[in-house]
């Protein structure tokens, strides 16, 4: 009997989670080597050096893609996390209407991000959305066409990115705001602190581990978003709103050249990699300093 | 002058009452300990001193001022915790000036002051670090600091030495009694260990289910307990009270006769219950008080003995009830065997059997 219990157990976890780890790895070696060849339509042997890496680095499409990666990072990265600590502030203080906040925040965590994008692109879309309800209610002269605005349009995605990912934010601060110390806030009310100050000096600060781990998580996110500028802004108009990502998708599947396709995937490894291999070592570290203190 | 009074205060959570009616007076200088089993609201009661409760109905009157309504910075008061509480991300000297910093005093005076609490509690070299780097009793210390350094009206403390080790405790004990020699602050200082508040207070009040059960110097607490509760809280191993009839001005437990204190008078013929310390039971050739009085010889059967090593407990019976006895270490009794035994009688406490009081 026992015997039979244990072999499903081992089944359900260990032969996906092979397989899984296997796919990783073969497919990730699959593209370096990919990335070296000259493949176009299909795989083709030989090695032609860094040549698909030079092209790619050259192309308009990937500067423009890279410089979209760097404001809309920055961007929606800082801005989240902001709106998350706020948020999660105003919770902790228990504000009226905290209900409200929590579903319109937390609800997008249960929706995928081509939701988010496809209803944001119905939102800002100047002929349907937010431009002409204010339109219709009189204010005719009044224009929100950032999805269409070459300058502006980088920044709807940031805004819907924002929308779906800052309850995320939210519920890891609030966590940490509540799992804070009731004597400290106690000590701190007699040493005469005030809210600003109690929060900037003592209960911000013990916050930051889950800090890091939140900008990482993030971070990871934005190099990563590919479904949400796809529903959102498909990449355009034009190429202005390009991230690496899409980049990728359009040489392996649009252009049919496979082996810079996979150069711009090994490129856009090798950014997630600078993020995530110092917040590794970085653990490793505390994790050395805590076991040594 | 009264550093602090509280008139009538009641605390509810919701439908429990917490404190039900506190009454107390404490004057300048004062250590007073609030002792008191788990749950009988001191932590409460210190928390609503400090404003970081409210009360729900009652006065709290410090330096003379009604400061119910005044926030907890402005009353002039400083608390040390039991968890310390000391801000994790601050070094140690921030954390002792973080209160004058929220206070804009200038930053010489704040130095001034913190070189002045270093050298008192000789925290000097730990200045600069954080306190994870801390060890328990220096922690201790330095949430002391940050206590002392502000000079308040009224100083309180919730049970801070229950963290440390016992040696430590003990050391630390010490150095609060002293240094509330040294200054002369007033302290209210919350303990469940029965020790600290018999070798630190000057007053000492016993709560009990959120009422001060009795309010008085240590010795009138140990050796005139108000009532039954306070008898056996006060005092390890605590005070023997059994059932006991007074008759022709003795008290009367089974065989043994015990002469009945004055006041007794009134209770001729009634059964009372007989509240006697076990350092009162002691070896025969005990003689007790400066006087050298030999004591009232019983003999007794032996059930249990318990070596410490500076005296043994025993466990016998006297007159048929269950007591506890303190004999010299090199007396040898034989657990089973009836020996002899001296009472010492002139501080014996008699209780009112229905409501618990001392009689006598
Ligand atoms: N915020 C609260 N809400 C409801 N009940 C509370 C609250 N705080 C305390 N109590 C209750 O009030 C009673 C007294 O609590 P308090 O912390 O004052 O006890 P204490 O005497 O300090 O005990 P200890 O020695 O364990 O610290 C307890 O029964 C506790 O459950
Ligand atoms: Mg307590």
């Amino acid at each position: 009997m026992a015997g039979l219990r244990r072999v499903p157990e081992f089944l359900v976890i260990w032969v996906p989670l092979l397989i899984a780890s296997g796919q990783i790895v073969v497919f990730t070696a699959w593209t370096t080597w990919l990335s070296f060849t000259p493949s176009t339509l299909m795989p083709t042997d030989g090695f032609v050096g860094l040549r698909n890496y030079t092209s790619v680095l050259a192309t308009r499409n990937w500067k423009i893609a890279f410089d979209n990666l760097l404001i809309f990072g920055s961007g929606f990265v800082v801005l989240t996390m902001l709106t998350g600590l706020v948020l999660a502030v105003l919770i902790d203080q228990r504000i009226r209407g905290e209900n409200v906040l929590r579903s319109i925040f937390l609800y997008p965590l249960a929706v995928s991000f081509v939701v988010t994008g496809t209803v944001w692109s119905w939102l800002l879309n100047p002929g349907m959305g937010i431009q002409k309800l204010v339109n219709d209610l009189g204010w005719s002269g009044f224009r929100f066409d950032w999805l269409v605005d070459r300058d502006m349009a980088i920044w709807t995605i940031v805004v819907a990115g924002i929308w779906q990912s800052s309850g995320f934010a939210m519920a890891l601060f609030l966590a940490g705001l509540r799992s804070v110390e009731a004597d400290l806030i106690k000590a701190a009310q007699i040493d005469g602190a005030g809210p600003w100050r109690l929060y900037t000096r003592v209960i911000l600060p013990t916050l930051w581990p889950i800090m890091i781990a939140v900008l990482v998580i993030l971070l990871q996110t934005a190099i990563r978003t590919f479904d949400l500028v796809r529903a959102l802004t498909g990449g355009g108009p034009g190429i202005a709103t390009q991230l690496p990502s899409l980049v990728v998708y359009d040489f392996m599947f649009q252009r049919g050249q496979l082996g810079r396709g996979a150069a711009a995937a090994v490129l856009l490894l090798l950014t997630l990699l600078a993020v995530l291999l110092p917040y590794a070592i970085w653990k490793r570290v505390q994790a050395r300093r805590a076991a040594n203190a | 002058m009264s550093a602090l009074v509280i008139r009538d205060l009641h605390k509810r959570f919701g439908s429990v009452g917490v404190l039900k009616g506190i009454n107390l007076d404490i004057d300048d200088g004062d250590f007073t300990v609030l002792v008191g089993p788990s749950g009988c609201g001191k932590s409460t009661l210190l928390n609503i001193i400090a404003g970081l409760e409210t009360a729900s109905s009652g006065e709290i009157v410090i330096d003379g001022k009604v400061v119910n309504t005044i926030a907890p910075k402005d009353r002039d008061i400083a608390m040390v915790f039991q968890t310390y509480a000391l801000y994790p991300s601050m070094t140690v000297r921030q954390n002792i000036t973080f209160g004058m910093e929220c206070r804009n005093v200038p930053k010489p005076q704040r130095e001034e002051a913190v070189a002045r609490v270093a050298r008192l509690l000789q925290i000097e070299p730990l200045l600069g670090r954080k306190p994870a780097q801390l060890s328990g009793g220096q922690r201790q210390r330095v949430a002391m600091g940050r206590a002392l350094v502000r000079d308040p009206k009224l100083f309180l403390f919730d049970e801070p030495l229950s963290n440390l080790d016992a040696k430590l405790r003990v050391e630390m004990r010490m150095e609060i009694k002293q240094l509330h020699a040294r200054i002369g602050a007033t302290i209210v200082y919350v303990t469940h260990d029965q020790i600290e508040a018999m070798t630190m207070a000057t007053r000492i009040a016993v709560m009990h289910q959120g009422e001060v059960q009795q309010f008085a110097d240590p010795e009138t607490i140990y050796n005139r307990p108000a009532n039954v509760f306070v008898a056996r809280f006060m005092g390890a191993p605590p005070m023997n009270t059994v059932p006991a009839r007074i008759a022709s001005g003795q008290v009367v437990v089974g065989d043994v006769r015990l002469p009945a204190p004055p006041a007794a008078a009134g209770w001729e013929g009634r059964e009372v219950i007989l509240g006697i310390r076990p350092e009162c039971i002691a070896e025969p050739t005990r003689q007790f008080g400066e006087a050298g009085t030999p004591g009232i010889r019983i003999m007794a059967p032996v059930e249990l003995t318990e070596p410490t090593g500076a005296e043994t407990i025993v466990v016998l019976r006297m007159g048929g009830e269950k007591v506890l006895g303190r004999v010299a270490p090199d007396i040898r009794l034989t657990v089973g065997a009836t020996a002899a035994f001296a009472i010492d009688a002139r501080k014996i406490c008699l209780f009112d059997p229905q409501t618990e009081r001392l009689i006598a």
